[in-house]
Formats: structure tokens, C-alpha cells, sequence
């Protein structure tokens, strides 16, 4: 068989080691069901241990952690068991997230608290996993897999809706230090994106508008799929099942 | 020396003492380690993170308290998890000095034991009675699950606070396969590696499963390093060939990358990527074919690293280094201070050291 056709290949996830936070609901769900079907292996975490069993017993092919992305304490034990159960990491996905106060509130009836897990959750969480995760990243850079952070994002982060303050300013920070990130990490081959997958008819979003239809919300699995396009594009171009250097050095060995 | 007691990585007073191929001793703040470095040179570090290999519980046949600390293993696959070499200790903790710890109770294959949410069995005993063979139950998963969550870092006497994960990742951290810090690695910050590629000085890593350094135990100690096992990425070989095909140096970060590399050139001199198991010891009658210098923390005489450094410097100039660290109150331990020893230079005639000054 001969190199697999580029138009499938730059799609494909084969082979790669995926992390995504929030993956037992909404679109964390569906994106672990989404890189595990390109081939990929998947950690996920959550903080409901039952409900992480059930999507682990159901998603052959992926591994269940229980943790709070939110909890400084249990960053570094979810960090352990994403790259120990992966054996590294290519690609983080930073999807868990909190609207905040629930129902939403405008700024003036925020509670404190209420902020401080959004910016937890959202914004500390995602920063101290990625860097705790770095090294494993800045490893798949090196041996040519390539490495990606994906920070889910929101039109929240560059909007001012009433009532979203403080889930939109979490989200707007996030936003920023992915910009930031990704310039400084562009010469160790770790990209760090920040994307919005639009308004989805999550658990997430049911609890921000009770009351929206969901027939006018995107699917999910839609957005899963388009998310894991913009990995895909991100990573180095995969020809063929396997490294870029791995192919180098063998070309180097022919020739010597 | 003065023992470093606190768990800061990259303190900014760190200090760095140089020791080059003819032998002479220079002092540099570390951070400045990169600016001895030269274009086209390759620096290599491990990348391996480090396990929570600290465990207590229950010697469940006599109800003891024990702490397991985990201490080897076959390879370096992510579900190959169930069987470690592993050092019990009696009751107590790091806060008391291991050799002041008391002994476990005897120990015999079969027996098992409760370590928090993880249950195991001694599977055998390895030619000692306190270096055990530990099997443990249940899926990889529930492996990994109880370890971060029951684990703790192995640590000594000279850090009187407990350690955290975050204080024993170095920055570059990746497979967490290290039982102990690869703590020369401490010294490398992602402005240290964006350095290095602003000099044109190559950075490649591997992973090597490195073990712990210290048991209390005078025989045990005898044995260490025990096999470890590594991996070199094909990336990392082949950065490697090319530096010494270009005339660059290699430059290993930590002890670890120089007993990965010399033991995957030990056949004919190349090194080539894959997996394997460092076995050999390396000392003063060791030949170094792959690394010119070594980033290293400062060591005891007498300890596994020591006589490693024995490979690079002969023993005057090493007893000279001694000096000039106790000289000038360098901090030992992990978390101290460092040195930068060029491998001797060979058949290069060196110039008289009062020379050298007068030139510099």
C-alpha cells in the first residue's frame, strides 16, 4: 500500500495523543468521539467519576480521569495521568468551562465567588494544565509530531452581552494569552489557538438561555468536527502515517 | 558544601562552577550557562517528569507502617505499570535521614500490602531484604489513578517541607517515567531554549527513566543507578550525527543523558533512536563516545554520579573542583548549584593555566 491520499491524511488524527477537559458532556463529548473516530488516543477528564467511567466504558480507545481543571491541587495529578496513560501529549484541548453565576447575572449582582470560579475554571485552569503539560508538547514539537493547545472560546470574549461579565471576561483572557502563547512558543513548533465554535445546543448553553430552541443552536458533533479540522490544519502535514523526521532520518540512512 | 533546603529550581543567585578540557576552573552565574556554549553545539537533556514514587501504607501480614518508595522498572510503556523494582523503609518519613529510618518489617515474596487506594504484592525479593520486586492490582488506569492521587515525590531530610509535583517537574517535563528528578534539567526555563536557538545551538531531548539516588542502605546504595530504562527519539539520533558530523559538541543535561546516550553508542559508537535499557555503569576507566561535556548538579565523592564525572575530569582536577565548590559555598543537593565539565581535552596540547590568564 502505498502513502495514504494527502486530501484524507491532513484530516486524519491516526496515531496522535489527545487531552480534552470537560469531555463528558456537550461539546467535550463529542469532540472525544470525534479524535477517537480520526484515530487518535484520547484522555479526558471531568469531575464526575461515574459519569467519567460510563464515557470510558463506552469510548474503547479512551481514558477517564476524574479532576477539577479549577482545583490549583489537582492540575498536576490530571497532568501526571494525561501524558503517563498517553505516554506525552500532541494535542490539549481546553474545553471545560463556567458561565459563572447561574442563572447568569449582570455584573453589579456577580458575586465574587461566582467570579472567581469562572476565571478558575476558564482562565487559571487552562494555563496551569497547558503548563504543566509543556514539556510534553515542546517534546511532539521536537520529534516532528507537531503540538497543539486549543482553548475553546466564545463570541462572549470579544462581545459585551448583558449578564455573560463574567464568563466573557474569562474568556476574553483566555483568548489573550493564547495570542500571546502561541508568539512565544511559535519557535519551539507549540501552536496555541483560540477558537469560538459557536452557539451549541449544550448542557452549557441550556443553562445560560433555558429558553432557547435548540433547533436554532449548532449541533455538537458539528462544531467537534470542525474544531478538529483546525487541530488537524495546525499540525505539521502528515504524508504518511508517522513523523516527518522519522521519515528524514530514514532518507539520511539510505544515503550513508 | 551547604546543603540547598528550599525547592526553588532557578533561584537567580544559582551559580555555576566551569571546569573546561585543559582542566581549568572558572565561576559563572548559571543562568549565563548558554553563553558558554558555542554555535553548532547540541545540548540534550532528559525530558522524563517524575512519578509520585513516594507510597505509605501497610505491610498487611504484620500491620506495619511502611513507605514504598518506588525505584525501577522494565520500560518506559504507559501500561506496563503494574510491576516496579522498589526500596520499603519502616515507619516515618523523609523528615528523618534514611539512614536513621527504621527498617520494614521481613519481608517475603507474596506478602501484600496496602499503600492508600493501591493494593500490591511482593512478587520477589531482588538479592536484598529491603529491594523488593512490587506487583500491583488492577488496571492500568486504576495505577495511574491511585498514584495521583496517593502519591508524593521522593524527598530527603534536606527539604524540611513536604514536595509537591509542581516543585519536581522541571520545566521541559514531559513522560512522567522518573522516579527521582532529572534535576539538571531544572536549570533549563523556556528563555534558556529560546536562547539556545537565538545562538544556533541545537536542543534535543530524550527520556530516561531516572532512579532514585540515595537508600540509606550501604550495600543498596552499592547498586545504584539500577537499570534504567530510555528512549531516544529518532529526531534527537539524528541531531546528534549531524552535530558531530559538523564538529559541534554534545552537551548532556544531567547524568541520565549521559549513561542514555553512551549506552545506546556502546556497540559501534553511533547512537541510534529507539528504546533500551542503560545497564552500564560509567566511571573512570569508561570511554566517552558521544558527550563532551556535561550542565550536572555538584556531588558527593563516593556517590554513583560522582564517579560518573570521573569519565569526564581525572581525579586531581576533580578533587581541585571539590575545593573550588567548598571554596566558594556552593549549595549542594538538587536544588543547588551546578557545574559544566568539558570532557578532557584529547590530544590537544592545553596551554599552562598561567597562560590562559594572561591571555584572558
Amino acid at each position: 500500500m502505498g502513502p495514504r491520499l494527502e486530501a484524507e491524511s491532513t484530516q486524519d488524527l491516526h496515531g496522535l495523543r489527545v487531552a480534552i477537559t470537560g469531555g463528558t458532556t456537550g461539546l467535550g463529548l463529542a469532540l472525544v468521539r470525534e479524535v477517537l473516530g480520526r484515530g487518535a488516543a484520547v484522555a479526558f477528564v471531568a469531575r464526575n467519576g461515574e459519569l467519567v467511567e460510563r464515557v470510558a466504558r463506552e469510548h474503547s480507545g479512551s481514558y477517564g480521569i476524574v479532576g477539577d481543571v479549577a482545583k490549583k491541587d489537582d492540575v498536576y495529578p490530571i497532568a501526571l495521568q494525561i501524558a503517563g496513560r498517553l505516554g506525552g501529549v500532541d494535542v490539549l484541548v481546553n474545553n471545560a468551562s463556567s458561565l459563572g453565576p447561574t442563572p447568569l447575572a449582570l455584573l453589579g449582582d456577580t458575586e465574587c465567588e461566582d467570579f472567581e470560579r469562572a476565571l478558575a475554571t476558564n482562565l487559571l485552569g487552562p494555563f496551569r494544565l497547558t503548563r504543566a503539560l509543556l514539556g510534553a508538547l515542546g517534546a511532539s514539537a521536537r520529534e516532528g509530531r507537531g503540538a497543539v493547545v486549543l482553548n475553546v472560546s466564545s463570541d462572549a470574549a470579544i462581545n459585551a452581552y448583558p449578564g455573560w461579565g463574567a464568563y466573557g471576561a474569562s474568556k476574553a483572557a483566555l483568548h489573550h494569552l493564547s495570542w500571546v502563547w502561541d508568539e512565544e512558543l511559535a519557535a519551539e513548533g507549540v501552536r496555541v489557538l483560540s477558537l469560538d465554535p459557536g452557539d451549541m445546543d449544550t448542557p452549557l448553553h441550556a443553562l445560560a438561555v433555558p429558553d432557547a430552541d435548540p433547533a436554532t443552536l449548532k449541533r455538537p458533533e458539528t462544531a467537534a468536527r470542525e474544531l478538529a479540522d483546525a487541530i488537524a490544519a495546525a499540525l505539521p502535514r502528515r504524508r504518511v502515517h508517522g513523523a516527518p523526521a522519522a521519515a528524514r532520518v530514514a532518507a539520511e540512512e539510505r544515503r550513508t | 558544601m551547604i546543603a540547598a533546603d528550599q525547592p526553588i529550581q532557578r533561584p537567580p543567585r544559582a551559580r555555576l562552577l566551569v571546569v573546561d578540557g585543559c582542566g581549568r576552573i572558572t565561576h559563572a552565574p548559571r543562568a549565563a550557562f548558554v553563553d558558554l556554549l558555542r554555535r553548532g553545539d547540541l545540548v540534550v537533556a532528559n525530558d522524563a517528569a517524575t512519578l509520585p514514587a513516594s507510597l505509605h501504607g501497610v505491610h498487611l501480614p504484620s500491620g506495619a507502617d511502611i513507605e514504598v518508595r518506588l525505584a525501577g522498572r522494565s520500560s518506559l510503556a504507559a501500561d506496563d505499570v503494574d510491576e516496579f523494582a522498589a526500596v520499603v523503609f519502616g515507619a516515618g518519613d523523609f523528615r528523618t535521614r534514611t539512614e536513621d529510618r527504621p527498617l520494614p518489617p521481613p519481608l517475603a515474596p507474596g506478602d501484600r500490602l496496602r499503600l492508600g487506594p493501591l493494593s500490591a504484592t511482593v512478587a520477589a525479593l531482588l538479592d536484598h531484604p529491603r529491594l523488593v520486586s512490587l506487583r500491583f492490582e488492577g488496571s492500568p488506569d486504576a495505577i495511574w489513578a491511585g498514584l495521583a492521587r496517593h502519591g508524593r515525590p521522593i524527598q530527603y531530610a534536606h527539604l524540611p517541607a513536604p514536595l509537591a509535583l509542581w516543585d519536581v517537574w522541571t520545566p521541559i517535563a514531559g513522560p512522567p517515567v522518573a522516579f527521582e528528578p532529572p534535576s539538571a534539567s531544572f536549570a533549563l526555563d523556556w528563555r534558556a531554549l529560546r536562547a539556545l536557538g537565538a545562538r544556533g545551538i541545537a536542543f534535543a531531548t530524550i527520556t530516561h527513566a531516572a532512579g532514585i539516588s540515595s537508600t540509606g542502605d550501604t550495600e543498596l546504595d552499592r547498586r545504584l543507578p539500577l537499570d534504567e530504562p530510555y528512549r531516544i527519539p529518532v529526531a534527537t539520533a539524528f541531531a546528534i550525527r549531524r552535530t558531530r558530523a559538523q564538529g559541534g559538541r554534545i552537551v548532556a543535561v544531567g547524568t541520565t543523558v549521559v549513561r542514555a546516550l553512551e549506552q545506546a553508542a556502546a556497540r559501534d559508537g553511533v547512537v541510534r533512536a529507539g528504546e533500551g535499557v542503560a545497564t552500564e555503569r560509567i566511571g573512570p576507566t569508561s570511554r566517552l563516545r558521544v558527550v563532551d561535556a556535561i550542565l550536572s548538579g555538584t556531588h558527593e565523592p563516593g556517590s554513583s554520579h560522582y564517579e560518573l564525572l570521573r569519565a569526564f575530569a581525572d581525579e586531581a582536577t576533580l578533587r581541585r573542583a571539590d575545593r573550588a565548590l567548598e571554596a566558594g559555598g556552593y549549595r549542594t543537593h538538587e536544588f543547588g548549584d551546578s557545574v559544566l565539565i568539558e570532557r578532557r581535552a584529547r590530544g590537544v596540547a592545553c596551554a599552562p593555566v598561567w597562560r590562559h590568564r594572561a591571555t584572558a
